[in-house]
């Protein structure tokens, strides 16, 4: 078996990097994913108009927006402001959101699942019943009270919605953890004398990618509706400053009437969850050994 | 099956008519990246009514394919037969619609499975199952059909057979379901069946119970069967004719008694050479009283249970009584064997010693007794006792590389630089019969010898003055066992390490053993060196298992034994209350023997 793929090119050891780029549908993630990530960071010098200005022409005599094209590449919305410039000031917002509120859940709910999976006993139950608790409790509500709390910014935001959405990924880790912990190979770490921490970050935490990137990916979407929803119920993020998730709640109303509204953040909501699941769904294989040389 | 005597007198008797399947030049190929990968090329045999044919091979010899082709279930898109022909009597099967086959699979050819437990649905009860594949073919009524299903299992000898049909699968025990599974392949009675490794799963004297079934059911039906196993003992036991299979082709072709008297291809030679037999181990030269050396390892008084909680309150109400009052010393350089059936407790005793089941009872291994060490105490303990498990794929950690993997007992415990470290994994690498050059490939990218090679090497990190191999051999081919016992063997010299192996082959056992325990229901029965255990058995369960191991011989005859289907008593007991403790007396020389009760 072994001299059999010997001569193989596709099993030579090579860098994740590499290999991850040799990935078309990866490639056109990252691509996006640049994209979007310059097109948030140099705004302010793409933009043709500033975000929260209200344009004059903006407006049609009857006071509608106006459909994209024209002087205003994507169209306005309800208070003629430019759509366009909008949306690029809105994906630093959400790119904020998505990534790093989400990065953020994803933390406390692996640390959280992993532990409790682990070492089970006392530990794990308390761990878990915390997080039944948090799952019975509705998330919409609490994040209502903390952000009611807390001087609603982007910051604290993020930091409500990573509270908030770490449940599901603790549960879902939690379930592989405790069978991965019965696995052959775990015990035989621990009779070789392996700490904990060792087995936990060298030998069940490898395993918990794959996972952990499916739940990454699908939390961009849902922290980025989430953090709309707030906006909507006025503690999110605060008008004027514009996320793809408020200008979609500002304006679902003319749904009929200025429908571009609603779909271009519904878009770029969608590209930006798609980029990271291309990514990620090439990232796991090519970090999992046993994948090598398939597709 | 109720009336199962009155088909048997045509069908026995005419072995030299036409054959009731015949397969010719069958090619099954598999669709990769690559193209068309042949699994299986040019093979063709005939079956006869009444004979049993067996197909023997090591595992990838395409002999499990072979069967899946004949049943029309290849695994689809990726697998299909090439070709070739499949005659059931005037039918060619790969000709037919799936539909057509779907009426022809349990009604004229049937098959029972390796695992019995996934064959069975879970959620269904026996009875269920059987009726369905009953009503599935004969338009009968209910009660006909449930009529039917008790006798089938009344035919297959398993107690109480109106109750058995309202439990589910997981309320039997192994060789039971692997007797419901019989049941459902005959109850139609068909003109064949294929048996693929029927019996690998089960325990020798469970594997006795069905392989005396099979025969005796076959008889009384006059069935052609087609016996796919790895096992030249069940070989030399079931079979008329044998195919042997390698690589997807067929080595060799003949009857029984000649393939094991006179095997003609080197291939047949050496996987006969490979079985373990027993009675291969009385020659060998008694090693040297290891008596006076001292102990690596005194265990005393293990007892090991698990807590079953039940009710509302989640109360303990029930304890199993896993390991019961076990005590043996293992001495340096020797190789201690506790056998014994599934269930029995041997491999909680491995676990125990390695400290990753909770004990009471006093362990010593190296002077220092298991309990009561600290975290650093037993991290240094764990240098002198290592384990080997029995999947090699499920011990290694598939995400890291064999360097790695090997290297990591010296990372652990701090010693050497990388570069020596690097080192000592090349040497290690070397040693076990693979390359310096194979340490940044992945587990997946070995053969299972070699993967069981890697978990030797790995063992063998922190020199260690025992090792237990627990059932480390038992998943690899007949070829590769050898092989790899021979490893083990000249490790022992080298190196001085004692072993602990545990197993269920007793072929095994007789074969590389200084001394030997055997375990029944977490208790040792009888305990003495080889000679002593094997070559004078007292206590009845060693004899019964020694009667039960199959011999690779068709011309041995085996002495008539009562055809029972027992069942090995539950080891749970209520709390407070436990199985009766058994007394070891001495009866010269250290072998020491049960006494039995009647």
């Amino acid at each position: 078996m072994a001299d059999a793929t010997a001569g193989d090119p596709r099993l030579r050891p090579g860098g994740a990097l590499t290999r991850l780029m040799q990935r078309k549908l990866a490639l056109f993630g990252i691509v996006l994913i640049v994209v979007v990530v310059a097109g948030a960071a140099l705004a302010p010098w793409i933009v043709p108009y500033p975000p929260d200005v209200q344009h004059f022409d903006g407006l049609t005599i009857e006071g509608a927006p106006l459909p994209p094209g024209g002087a205003f590449l994507l169209g306005t919305d309800l208070l003629g402001r430019d759509l366009f410039s909008r949306i690029l000031y809105g994906a630093r917002t959400s790119l904020i959101i998505g990534v790093v509120a989400n990065g953020m859940a994803l933390f406390i709910g692996t640390l959280i699942g992993l532990t409790a999976g682990y070492f089970r006993g006392w530990i794990g139950a308390v761990l878990m019943r915390f997080t039944d608790l948090m799952m019975a409790f509705p998330a919409l509500l609490l994040a209502i009270c903390l952000a009611a709390i807390f001087q609603p910014s982007l910051w604290i935001v993020a930091m409500v919605i990573a509270l908030v959405n770490w449940v599901q990924t603790a549960r879902v880790i939690y379930t592989e953890t405790t069978s991965l912990a019965e696995r052959d190979f775990i015990a035989a770490e621990r009779t070789l004398g392996a700490g904990s921490a060792r087995i936990l970050f060298r030998h069940v935490l490898p395993h918990l990618v794959p996972t952990i990137i499916v739940w990454g990916t699908l939390g961009i979407s849902t922290t980025v509706l989430l953090e709309a929803t707030l906006s909507y119920l006025g503690v999110g993020v605060q008008p004027p400053t514009p996320s793809w998730g408020n200008i979609i709640f500002e304006n679902q109303t003319y749904f009929q009437t200025a429908p571009w509204l609603v779909f271009i953040p519904g878009a770029a909501i969608l590209l930006l969850a798609l980029a990271f699941n291309l990514v990620g769904d090439a990232l796991r294989d090519v970090l999992d050994p046993t994948q090598r040389g398939r597709d | 099956m109720k009336a199962m005597p009155e088909i048997s007198s045509g069908a026995v008797a005419a072995p030299d008519s036409d054959p009731i399947l015949s397969v010719a030049d069958l090619c099954v190929s598999v669709k990769t990246e690559a193209g068309l990968t042949p699994l299986i090329s040019g093979l063709g045999f005939s079956l006869n009514r009444g004979e049993t044919l067996a197909i023997a091979g090591e595992s990838g010899s395409g002999k499990s394919i072979t069967a899946l082709a004949i049943m029309g279930l290849l695994p689809p898109p990726a697998v299909r037969v090439t070709g070739g022909t499949i005659r059931l009597g005037a039918t060619d099967l790969l000709r037919l619609p799936e539909t057509r086959m779907r009426s022809l699979r349990g009604d004229r050819i049937a098959m029972i499975f390796q695992e019995p437990m996934t064959s069975l649905n879970p959620v269904m009860t026996i009875g269920a199952q059987l009726t369905e594949a009953i009503r599935a073919h004969e338009p009968v009524s209910r009660r006909k059909a449930r009529a039917a299903a008790v006798a089938a299992l009344r035919s297959v000898r398993i107690s109480q057979p109106e109750q058995r049909l309202d439990q589910y699968p997981h309320q039997l025990s192994g060789g039971m379901r692997q007797r419901v599974m019989i049941a459902m392949a005959l109850v139609l009675r068909p003109e064949v069946l294929i048996a693929d490794e029927p019996t690998t799963a089960l325990d020798v004297t469970v594997q006795r119970e069905v392989l005396d079934l099979l025969r005796d059911l076959q008889a009384e039906l006059g069935t052609a069967i087609i016996l796919i196993t790895h096992d030249m003992g069940v070989v030399a036991e079931m079979a008329d004719r044998v195919i042997v299979m390698r690589a997807g082709q067929m080595v060799e072709h003949g009857a029984a008694t000649e393939i094991f008297s006179r095997p003609a291809h080197p291939y047949t030679r050496d996987l006969l050479a490979a079985v373990p037999r027993m009675g291969k181990g009385a020659g060998r030269e008694e090693v040297p009283r290891t008596g006076t050396r001292p102990p690596v390892a005194v265990v005393e008084d293990l007892r090991v249970r698990f807590d079953i909680h039940g009710g509302l309150l989640g109360r303990l109400t029930h304890r199993v009584h896993a390991v019961e009052g076990v005590s043996f010393s293992i001495r340096a350089g020797e190789t201690f064997s506790l056998v014994g059936e599934s269930g029995c407790g041997k491999s909680t005793i491995a676990r125990a010693l390695v400290g990753l089941v909770p004990h009471q009872g006093r362990v010593e291994i190296g002077g220092q007794t298991l309990s009561g060490l600290d975290a650093a105490g037993m991290k240094a303990l764990r240098r002198r006792v290592q384990i080997v498990f029995q999947d090699p794929m499920a011990a290694l950690d598939p995400r890291m590389r064999i360097g790695d993997l090997v290297a990591e007992p010296l990372l652990i415990h701090g010693l050497g630089t990388a570069d020596e470290r690097r080192a000592a994994v090349g040497d290690l690498l070397e040693r076990v019969g693979l390359s310096r050059d194979q340490m940044d490939r992945y587990p997946h990218e070995f053969s299972g010898g070699q993967r069981q090679r890697i978990c030797i090497a790995r063992a063998l990190t922190l020199k260690p003055s025992l090792i237990i191999a627990d059932e480390s051999v038992s998943a690899l081919d007949v070829s590769v066992q050898a092989r790899v016992l021979d490893l083990l063997a000249a490790l022992k010299t080298e190196f001085g390490i004692a072993y602990l192996f545990i197993s269920h082959d007793m072929a095994v056992v007789e074969n590389i053993s200084d001394r030997i325990a055997v375990m029944y229901l977490g208790q040792i029965v009888e305990l003495g060196t080889r000679a002593q255990v094997f070559g004078d058995p007292r206590h009845p369960y060693t004899r019964r298992l020694i009667d039960a191991v199959p011999v690779p011989d068709p011309a041995h005859q085996r002495a008539p034994a009562p055809r029972l289907a027992g069942d090995v008593p539950s080891p749970v007991h209520p709390v407070g209350q436990g199985p009766d403790p058994v007394s070891l007396t001495d009866i010269g020389d250290g072998h020491l023997v049960a006494e039995t009760v009647g």
